[in-house]
């Protein structure tokens, strides 16, 4: 479903989406406060932009760096060139120690690669830890944004999902009494599952070891109760140094929810005792994107969020409307990169308002890019408007339409009349909301020439 | 002295002539030589935004022909401004291509900047609430973006201030897109409309009487919402709250 389709739908319900747009926003109030109590903030975005732009310009010495530290740490390495190859070598290495329940921390990884239900129909169990992923697991949906997936349950829909599957008292939404069922329902599953996968936010180059952060501390949970702990990451999660984390923990934390530092920061080295540790490195399009000029920067997104929280448009039509497992301004950036048709219109989907890039810790140009895949979409004949008017009206779409007057007046300079078909499309489309502006009786043209001012011919 | 060309985009032309008649009032009251060539379209960035850049060649092309002969042109939309800025690099970066794209500005910008004008003899006795254009705020630096963290700034604020018996009004969304967006709003217009409700929402709880920006787009888009709920706020161009004359 196109953007604009699914967010009309989720616009009509007005109190939810002044709800959702309130709610989202209260995180980009806490990111400002946060950020605000760190006076080198613009100076350590440019130092994160700076180490990213270098890592990925050197992405495949870093990425053999970090393999060969690893297997000398003892961590088992395995490279997936897309989603389908990630999930076999998960499948795989599972299958091997025959895992039935899984755990799986927070991954958009596994998201994008839709692992859980490539894993259910072999008939492994995958619980989703997270509290918010278990939320919407319970729901059978989509995360609606990749650090609150459940942002847009409200908590009383929460207290039915548990009544349904935790058997919580019926009509009890309190948040502490939910958290508290969550957590025992959670704790059998780490108790019986016999393995654990999570993501990993960076991967020391230097160390050969990864970081995983977390609120709930549900990685280390699973992780630590199971013999086998599978991490998946993308070729971009790679940084050079461990001096480098102090760098982009400060930024990731602050950014995505406005904490100072994550709950729990785990670092990962070497398999436990009697345990195996595997990471599986997956490209998924990403050299493709790392090999265009324009878009390559999309690689030094660390997953925080706050270009979903501070975008007006993600506000007010919900992370669903996206139908990409990264929704908001860096989905719609990360999206054409995988399918531009399927996912032509979410370029389109941004007033181009620059929040985005501005918020980003990494300094992402989120807009330039923005804009730049529309014209790629367009080049490739997917552009989503090019049935409707808004092109052929183009650069006179607001003085042309109004009257026939200034249609006349301005088809003269354009040199190009439009459909009247295609006048009324645009019409309905404006006035729906809004009125159309009284129009003047002389253009500005006219009264300067009028008024005597020496013209300019 | 200076010569200035004054670039009036296409829908102000036809719609908004008095905003253009303002700018250039006060430009002239300010002593500046103030040439409007007749001869200027549009910049292209309804088209370039819809992703046709492709089809912009000519019209970019007739944009620096008519302005590339001036010291420096003035305009009182952000957004085209920056189109022209960010987004010319499509066409070859000839000598007056690099000339025009270097020397255009927002009308705040060049009376902040480059005039250096810190009051204004003027009057309006209203309560005004300022729209940030994003184009202007965040892409041409007029002012601090509330994202960033660093020491405060706005042009369009800094004047506004020196207005006599103006009582600015400051929503607590400092800077919110309007959803304006110009293909956008019709493209998505439910979106669209949306966000403008909620911008002028803010304004009309703070019982503004005008808002005000750097941008009409912004304020068409704000104003045929704002009419359509028979509001009581009104919109106004910055250039017409600084044209006004001083009435003791
Ligand atoms: S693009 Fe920037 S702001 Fe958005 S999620 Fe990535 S790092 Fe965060």
């Amino acid at each position: 479903m196109h953007h604009p389709v699914a967010a009309e739908k989720f616009i009509q319900d007005t109190p939810r989406v002044n709800w959702h747009n309130k709610a989202v926003w209260y995180v980009r109030e806490k990111r400002d406060k946060a950020a605000q109590d760190i006076p080198e903030w613009e100076q350590l975005r440019d130092y994160a932009s700076a180490i990213k732009t270098d890592t990925i310009s050197k992405l495949d010495k870093y990425l053999i760096e970090f393999e060969q530290r690893a297997i000398e740490n003892g961590i088992k390495i395995h490279w997936a060139k897309d989603a389908d190859t990630h999930n076999k070598i998960v499948h795989g290495i599972l299958d091997t120690h025959q895992s039935r329940l899984v755990v799986k921390s927070k991954s958009m990884l596994t998201e994008e690669c839709g692992l859980n239900p490539y894993l259910e129909a072999k008939g492994i169990e995958v619980v989703d830890t997270d509290l918010g992923e278990r939320v919407i697991q319970f729901a059978k949906e989509d995360p609606s944004h990749i650090v609150m997936p459940a942002i847009h349950k409200k908590k009383e829909e929460i207290g039915e999902l548990f009544y349904e599957h935790l058997e919580t008292e019926k009509g009890n939404d309190d948040p502490n009494y939910l958290t508290e069922a969550a957590r025992h329902h959670l704790r059998k599953k780490f108790l019986k599952a016999d393995a654990a996968i999570t993501g990993v936010n960076f991967a020391i180059a230097e160390t050969g070891g990864f970081v995983v952060v977390t609120n709930e501390g549900n990685a280390d949970m699973g992780v630590n109760l199971t013999p086998l702990h599978i991490a998946s990451m993308g070729i971009e999660k790679i940084i050079p140094k461990a001096e480098h984390l102090g760098v982009f923990l400060r930024l990731l934390a602050r950014s995505a929810t406005g904490q100072p530092i994550t709950t729990y920061t785990s670092h990962f080295h070497k398999p436990r005792e009697g345990a195996q540790l595997h990471v599986v490195i997956v490209d998924n399009g990403r050299s493709r994107q790392l090999g265009q000029e324009d878009f390559r920067r999309s690689l030094h997104c660390i997953r925080c969020g706050a270009c979903m929280n501070t975008c007006p448009v993600y506000r007010r039509s919900g992370g669903h409307s996206y139908g990409y497992s990264v929704p908001g301004p860096i989905g719609s950036i990360l999206s054409p990169n995988m399918d531009p048709e399927k996912h032509a219109s979410l370029p389109f989907a941004s007033t181009l308002c620059g929040s985005c890039s501005a918020v980003c810790p990494v300094k992402i140009d989120v807009d330039k890019q923005l804009y730049k895949w529309r014209q790629v979409i367009t080049e490739k004949g997917f552009a989503p408007n090019k049935k409707t008017l808004t092109i052929r009206l183009g650069k006179f779409a607001f003085s042309h339409p109004l009257t026939f007057r200034i249609f006349g007046s301005l088809s003269r300079k354009a040199g190009r009349i439009f459909p009247k078909k295609l006048l009324n499309t645009f019409f309905t489309k404006w006035t729906t909301g809004r009125d159309l502006p009284d129009l003047p009786k002389k253009s500005f043209r006219d009264w300067y020439l009028k008024n005597g001012i020496d013209s300019h011919d | 002295m200076a010569r200035v060309a004054l670039f009036v985009p296409c829908y102000i032309d036809q719609v908004y002539p008095q905003v253009a008649i303002a700018t250039i009032e006060l430009l002239q009251k300010l002593g500046l030589d103030v040439v409007y060539p007749t001869n200027q379209t549009c910049c292209g960035q309804p088209i370039g935004n819809a992703g046709y850049e492709c089809e912009l060649n000519d019209v970019a092309h007739r944009f620096i022909d008519q302005f590339e002969e001036f010291d420096a042109v003035i305009s009182p939309s952000g957004s085209c401004v920056h189109f022209v800025k960010a987004q010319y690099s499509f066409i070859n970066q000839s000598d007056s291509v690099k000339h025009v794209r270097n020397h255009i500005y927002e009308l705040c910008d060049y009376l902040t900047n480059i005039l250096n004008i810190k009051n204004f003899n003027t009057r309006f006795p209203h309560r005004v609430g300022i729209h940030y254009s994003c184009h202007s705020l965040r892409g041409l630096d007029s002012g601090k973006p509330s994202e960033i963290i660093g020491e405060d700034y706005s042009n369009i604020q800094s004047l506004l201030e020196t207005v006599q018996d103006l009582t600015l009004v400051h929503p607590e969304r400092k800077d919110e897109c309007c959803g304006f967006g110009g293909t956008f709003s019709v493209d998505e217009s439910a979106v669209s409309v949306k966000m403008g409700q909620d911008r002028c929402g803010d304004f009309e709880n703070l019982d503004a009487e005008y808002i005000t920006s750097t941008d009409m787009s912004c304020l068409m888009h704000l104003d045929g919402i704002l009419k359509q709920a028979n509001s009581k706020t009104q919109v106004i161009h910055v250039a017409e709250i600084l044209n006004q004359t001083v009435t003791s």
